[in-house]
C-alpha cells in the first residue's frame, strides 16, 4: 500500500490512483443501492405483517359494527342483508384476501357507517395530520438539539450547578406532562384564561401553535437531554481540543465541530421519539379537535368501523416506518464509520 | 466506603435532590397501601367532593375519600406497574437489540426487520391490540406497555451496539476468539451500559406517564383497584367543579416522571465523574504557595542568587526580549483524593527562532505544561503562574473571549494522537483552512494547504483536502496535523510528540520541514517529546522533566560536549540504543516507576531511582540553578566530571 507509507509510488502512480479512488466510488454507491433496496423490501413485508395483524387482531375484537352502525331497532333482516353486502358473512379467510386484492389496487374497502371509500377519508385527513407532525418534527429537531449543546457548553465540567438543575428539572417536567394532559393544560391556559390562539381547527397559522406545542414538548425535552449527555462527551474529546487550539469564533467551535459530532447518538434517538410523535397525533388531534387521521382512528376504533381502523392502522404505520427508514439513511450518510448500512 | 457514597450523592443539588425524591417514592410505594390504604377506600357519604381544608388536606373525591391517602396509598401499584413494564421492555429490547451483534449479519438484519416492524405500530394500537386479546386489567397493562417499550430500547442498543461493533477492540476480540457470550459481556456492555442505564431511568419515568394514560382510559388498573392514571380518570369529568381529585394524582405523576428523570441524570453525571473527581475541593489549590516557593528558593540559592533567573548563554535571544517567558508555572486538578499537580514549579523561556525540546517519561508533565502554555487547560483544572507572557500578552490574565483577537493562531499545536485529534466529522481540507479565514480567500488557502500537505511528503494533496480523517491512515492523520499547525504562520509551534506514528524515514522529512520552517520564518517551537535522540538532533536546547518538575535546562552543545548534568538525563541517554549497543544485552533502563503527581515528596522526587541520592536528597528539595555554562541542574550531586569522580569515591567509602 502505497498510500500508507505515503511516499509517491514510481511511474505508475498517475492512473493507479484515479482508478482506485473509481473503484472505491462505484463499491460505495453499490452499498447504497443495496442498503435502500433491502430497507424497501423490508418495508414492504413490514407493511404485509401490520396489514395482517391490524385485520384479524380488529375482527376478533368482538361486537357487531353492523348491528352497532344500524342501531338496536333495526330489524334482523336489515342487519343481515347489510352484512352481506359487507361481505362479512364470508369466512375470515375470504374477507382477508379479498382484502388484501383490494389494497394492492389502492382499495381500502369503504366505511361501515357513512359508506364512504377509506381511500378517499385517507386523503382528505391524512395532509392535516402530515401537516401537524412535519412541523413539529422540524420545531422539535431545530429547538431540541442546540438547546441540548448550548447547555452541554454552561454546564461543562461541573460548572454552573444552577442552569444543570433547572434544565434537568424543566425537561422532567416536560417529559412528566403526558400530551393529553398538557393539550388541556395549553386549552384552559390559552384558549379561556388567556384567549389569544385558536384552539380547535386547522384553518390559521396561529391554529398549529398550541398542537406543535402539545406534540412536541416532550419529544423536544428528551431529545434536548440526550443532546446534551452526547454534547458533553464530544466536548470532552481531543479534536474539540484541537479546534479550541486554533481561537475558532464560539459558533464555529461549538456549531460546526461539536454538532455534526453528536447528531448520531441524538437522531438514534430522536427517530424512535419522532415515529412517537407522529403516533401521539391522535390523542392531540382529539383535543384540539384537528380534522386529521388520528381523530379519524380514535372515532372509528370506538364505532367499530373496522376498513377505516385497519385502513388508518396501515397509513399511519407506514409514515412511522417511513419516518425510521428516513432517519436512518440520514445517519448512513452522516456518519461513515457506523455498521448501519451493513444492515 | 460510607461516607464517600454519600458525599458523592452530596456533592451536586441534582443528584441530592434525586436521591431523596426517589428515596421518597420508594418509602411511600412500600408503606403507601399499609398505612392509607383504608382511609383511601372508605367513602363518606356526608364529605362528597369536599375542598381541601380541614380533616382533607387535599380534600376528597366524588365518593367522599380522602383524595391524600389515595394518592399515596396508590403509589405503590403505580411504580410497581412502570418498573416491571421496563424491566419487560429492556430485557426484550436487549435481546432483540444488542445480542444479535455477536451472531453475525443475517440474524442482524432479520432482527432489525422485526424491530421497525413492530415499532410502526403506533403505541396506542399495540396498547389497543394487547388489550382486546387479553381482556383490559392490570397484567395486560403492563405486558402492553412492556411490548409497546420493547422496540425502542432495542434500536436504541442495536445502534450502540453497531458503533461499538465496528471499534477496534471488538474486532480484535472478535478475531482472538473469543466467544460469544464473553465478547457481549466484558467487550460490548461496559461500553454501552452508561448510556444504557441512563435512558433505563428515564424510560422508567415514560412507562408510568403511558401507565396512567391507559388507566386514565380505562385500559389499565380495573376497578375497585387504582393508581395515579385511574384516579386523574375518574376524576377529569369533574375537573371544573372539584379540580383537586384530578390535580393531586397529576401531582404525583408529575412528581414521580421528574424524580424518575432526574435520577437518570445523576447517573450520567456520576459515570462521567467515575474515576474522575465527584467534586473539586473547594478553594484555590495551594499545596505550595508561591511564596512559600520564593523563600525555600531564596534559602537554598545563596550565594547563587543572581544565576536563578540568567538566561542561558547558548539561548540568549537576539533582541534581549524572549518570545515566551514562563516563570513558576504550576498545574493542578482536582481528584478526589485533593489536588494533584502534574507541572510543578516549572519556569521556562523560548527566544524568537529557537527550538527548545522538553523531553522526559510519560507522566512527567510535558504536554500539560505545553496545553498551560497555550492556555487549553480548562475547568476543573487550574494554572497558577508568577508570570506567563507571550510576546508581551500576559496569557495569565487575558479573557478567554479576547484569546481570538489578541492571540489567535499565533500560538499553535502539534497534538500527540493522530487517530483522536482530528474532527472525524470535518473535511481534511476544512479543518486545514479554517485557521486562515478571514486572512485570506478560500482558493489561497487551499492553495496553502495543498503546499502544506506536499511539503510534508504526502501523496495527492489536493484530493486529501476532500477526505475524512477515518480515510486516512495514522501517519498521514499525523502529518495533517503538522500542517494544520504550520499553515497558521504561528510565532510560536507547540510540537506535542509530533512523530511518534511516523516510520523513520518520514520522521527525519518532516522534522527537516519544522526545522526549515523556524530558520525561514523566524518561528519557535517547543517540541515535547520523550525520545531524546530526536530532540537532540532537532533542537538548540534542552529542558527535562521529571515528576512535573524541571530538573535539568541544558544546550545541546554542552551536552553533547559535556553530557548531561543530571542523573536522569543521563539515564534516559543511556537507555537510547545506540549502533554500538550490542544486541545480545539488555538495553540500559532505569529501574522503578516515575512517581505519580498526586505524590508529595519533601526532597528530590527522583531520589528513590537515583543511584547517586543520599539522605539530603530525600529531605531537601534541589533548586534549578546553574552549575556549568549553559547547564541548569535541580541536582544536589550534579554529574560532572571533577564532581562526580569524588562523589563516587564518598559513595564508595559509604
Amino acid at each position: 500500500m502505497s498510500h500508507e507509507l505515503g511516499i509517491d509510488p514510481p511511474v505508475a502512480a498517475a492512473t493507479e490512483p484515479a482508478r482506485q479512488r473509481q473503484q472505491a466510488e462505484t463499491t460505495r454507491t453499490h452499498v447504497w443501492i443495496r442498503f435502500l433496496l433491502r430497507r424497501t423490501t423490508r418495508m414492504i413485508i413490514s407493511m404485509f405483517i401490520i396489514v395482517t395483524v391490524a385485520f384479524f387482531v380488529v375482527r376478533m375484537s368482538g361486537g357487531d359494527p353492523v348491528r352497532d352502525a344500524l342501531g338496536p331497532t333495526a330489524p334482523m333482516a336489515l342487519v343481515e342483508q347489510r352484512r352481506a353486502e359487507l361481505g362479512l358473512d364470508a369466512p375470515l379467510l375470504n374477507q382477508y384476501l379479498h382484502y388484501l386484492f383490494g389494497l394492492l389496487q389502492g382499495d381500502l374497502g369503504s366505511s361501515f357507517i357513512t359508506g364512504q371509500s377509506v381511500s378517499s377519508v385517507v386523503a382528505e385527513r391524512l395532509p392535516k395530520t402530515l401537516a401537524l407532525g412535519f412541523i413539529a418534527v422540524v420545531v422539535v429537531l431545530i429547538v431540541a438539539i442546540p438547546l441540548g449543546l448550548i447547555i452541554a457548553v454552561l454546564t461543562q465540567n461541573g460548572r454552573r450547578r444552577l442552569t444543570e438543575f433547572s434544565f434537568s428539572g424543566l425537561t422532567g417536567l416536560f417529559l412528566s406532562i403526558p400530551e393529553y394532559l398538557l393539550a388541556v393544560g395549553l386549552v384552559v391556559l390559552f384558549g379561556i384564561m388567556w384567549p389569544v390562539l385558536p384552539i380547535a381547527g386547522s384553518d390559521s397559522a396561529a391554529a398549529y401553535v398550541l398542537p406543535v406545542i402539545a406534540l412536541g414538548a416532550a419529544s423536544s425535552a428528551l431529545i434536548a437531554r440526550i443532546a446534551r449527555v452526547e454534547g458533553l462527551k464530544v466536548l470532552g474529546q481531543d479534536y474539540m481540543r484541537t479546534a479550541r487550539s486554533k481561537r475558532l469564533p464560539k459558533t464555529t467551535l461549538y456549531f460546526k465541530h461539536a454538532l455534526p459530532n453528536m447528531l448520531t447518538a441524538v437522531l438514534t434517538l430522536g427517530g424512535t421519539t419522532l415515529g412517537g410523535l407522529v403516533a401521539a397525533t391522535a390523542l392531540v388531534e382529539q383535543v384540539f379537535n384537528w380534522p386529521g387521521l388520528g381523530y379519524t382512528l380514535i372515532q372509528s376504533i370506538s364505532a367499530r368501523d373496522y376498513n377505516v381502523v385497519v385502513g388508518v392502522a396501515v397509513v399511519y404505520a407506514t409514515l412511522i416506518i417511513v419516518i425510521n427508514l428516513m432517519v436512518d439513511v440520514l445517519l448512513a450518510a452522516l456518519d461513515r464509520r457506523t455498521a448501519l448500512l451493513e444492515i | 466506603m460510607r461516607p464517600r457514597f454519600l458525599r458523592t450523592i452530596f456533592s451536586s443539588p441534582l443528584r441530592a435532590f434525586a436521591s431523596l425524591a426517589l428515596l421518597a417514592l420508594i418509602v411511600i410505594a412500600v408503606i403507601g397501601p399499609a398505612i392509607w390504604g383504608v382511609e383511601g377506600d372508605t367513602p363518606n357519604p356526608t364529605t362528597l367532593n369536599a375542598p381541601p381544608g380541614g380533616d382533607h388536606i387535599a380534600g376528597t373525591d366524588a365518593l367522599g375519600r380522602d383524595v391524600l391517602a389515595r394518592v399515596l396509598a396508590a403509589g405503590q401499584i403505580s411504580l410497581l406497574m412502570a418498573l416491571s413494564a421496563t424491566a419487560i421492555g429492556v430485557v426484550l429490547g436487549t435481546l432483540l437489540g444488542a445480542v444479535p451483534v455477536v451472531l453475525g449479519r443475517r440474524s442482524q438484519r432479520i432482527l432489525a426487520s422485526v424491530l421497525s416492524t413492530w415499532m410502526a405500530f403506533p403505541v396506542l394500537l399495540v396498547a389497543l391490540f394487547i388489550t382486546i386479546l387479553l381482556g383490559p386489567g392490570t397484567v395486560t397493562a403492563v405486558i402492553a406497555m412492556g411490548l409497546t417499550m420493547t422496540p425502542s430500547f432495542g434500536r436504541f442498543m442495536q445502534t450502540l451496539a453497531a458503533e461499538i461493533e465496528s471499534a477496534d477492540y471488538v474486532v480484535a476480540g472478535r478475531m482472538l476468539g473469543i466467544r460469544r457470550g464473553r465478547l457481549f459481556r466484558r467487550y460490548i456492555l461496559p461500553n454501552i451500559s452508561e448510556p444504557v442505564l441512563v435512558y433505563v431511568t428515564i424510560s422508567i419515568g415514560n412507562a408510568l406517564l403511558a401507565m396512567s394514560a391507559l388507566s386514565f382510559l380505562g385500559l389499565g388498573v380495573q376497578a375497585p383497584n387504582y393508581d395515579w392514571g385511574r384516579m386523574l380518570g375518574d376524576a377529569l369529568p369533574n375537573v371544573y367543579t372539584s379540580p383537586w381529585a384530578a390535580l393531586i394524582p397529576g401531582i404525583a405523576i408529575v412528581f414521580a416522571g421528574i424524580t424518575f428523570g432526574l435520577a437518570g441524570e445523576a447517573l450520567a453525571s456520576l459515570s462521567r465523574n467515575r474515576g474522575g473527581a465527584a467534586r473539586p475541593p473547594r478553594g484555590v489549590p495551594t499545596p505550595q504557595s508561591p511564596s512559600a516557593m520564593e523563600t525555600s528558593a531564596t534559602r537554598l540559592n545563596q550565594g547563587n542568587e543572581s544565576n536563578t533567573e540568567a538566561h542561558l548563554v547558548s539561548g540568549r535571544s537576539l533582541d534581549g526580549e524572549p518570545l515566551l517567558s514562563v516563570r513558576h508555572l504550576s498545574v493542578h486538578y482536582p481528584t478526589s483524593d485533593g489536588w494533584v499537580s502534574p507541572v510543578r514549579d516549572v519556569s521556562l523561556t523560548i527566544n524568537r527562532g529557537e527550538i527548545v525540546g522538553v523531553v522526559g517519561e510519560s507522566g512527567s508533565g510535558k504536554s500539560v505544561t505545553s496545553m498551560a502554555i497555550n492556555r487549553l487547560i480548562t475547568n476543573p483544572g487550574q494554572v497558577q503562574a508568577r508570570q506567563l507572557s507571550f510576546d508581551g500578552i500576559d496569557l495569565l490574565g487575558i479573557k478567554e473571549k479576547d484569546l481570538r483577537a489578541k492571540l489567535g493562531s499565533r500560538i499553535a499545536t502539534i497534538f500527540q494522537d493522530p487517530m483522536t485529534y482530528l474532527n472525524p466529522a470535518l473535511r481534511i481540507g476544512t479543518q486545514l483552512t479554517e485557521v486562515l479565514e478571514g486572512r485570506s480567500t478560500r482558493a489561497e488557502a487551499r492553495e496553502r494547504a495543498i503546499a502544506g500537505l506536499k511539503e510534508l511528503r504526502m501523496t495527492k494533496p489536493a484530493e486529501r483536502l476532500n477526505q475524512f480523517p477515518a480515510e486516512l491512515s495514522g501517519g498521514m492523520r499525523q502529518r495533517v496535523l503538522i500542517a494544520m499547525a504550520q499553515i497558521a504562520d504561528a510565532d510560536l509551534i507547540i510540537a506535542d510528540e509530533p512523530t511518534t506514528a511516523l516510520d523513520m524515514t518520514v520522521q527525519h522529512h518532516v522534522l527537516a520541514a519544522l526545522r526549515k520552517r523556524c530558520r525561514e520564518n523566524g518561528s519557535s517551537a517547543l517540541v515535547v517529546s520523550h525520545d531524546i535522540g530526536v530532540l537532540v538532533e532537532l533542537c538548540t536546547r534542552l529542558v527535562v522533566m521529571y515528576a512535573g518538575r524541571i530538573v535539568e535546562e541544558i544546550s545541546v552543545e554542552q551536552l553533547l560536549r559535556q553530557g548531561p548534568a543530571h542523573p536522569y538525563t543521563e539515564a534516559l541517554l543511556a537507555s537510547l540504543p545506540t549502533l554500538e549497543t550490542p544486541v545480545d544485552k539488555p538495553l540500559v533502563t532505569l529501574p522503578g516507576q516515575p512517581p505519580h503527581p498526586g505524590e508529595t515528596f519533601s526532597g528530590c522526587a527522583m531520589a528513590p531511582r537515583c543511584p547517586f541520592s543520599t539522605d539530603e536528597c530525600r529531605t531537601v528539595l534541589p533548586q534549578l540553578e546553574l552549575v556549568r555554562p549553559a547547564t541548569k541542574a535541580a541536582c544536589l550531586h550534579p554529574r560532572n566530571h571533577a564532581i562526580a569522580s569524588t562523589e563516587r569515591q564518598n559513595l564508595d567509602i559509604a
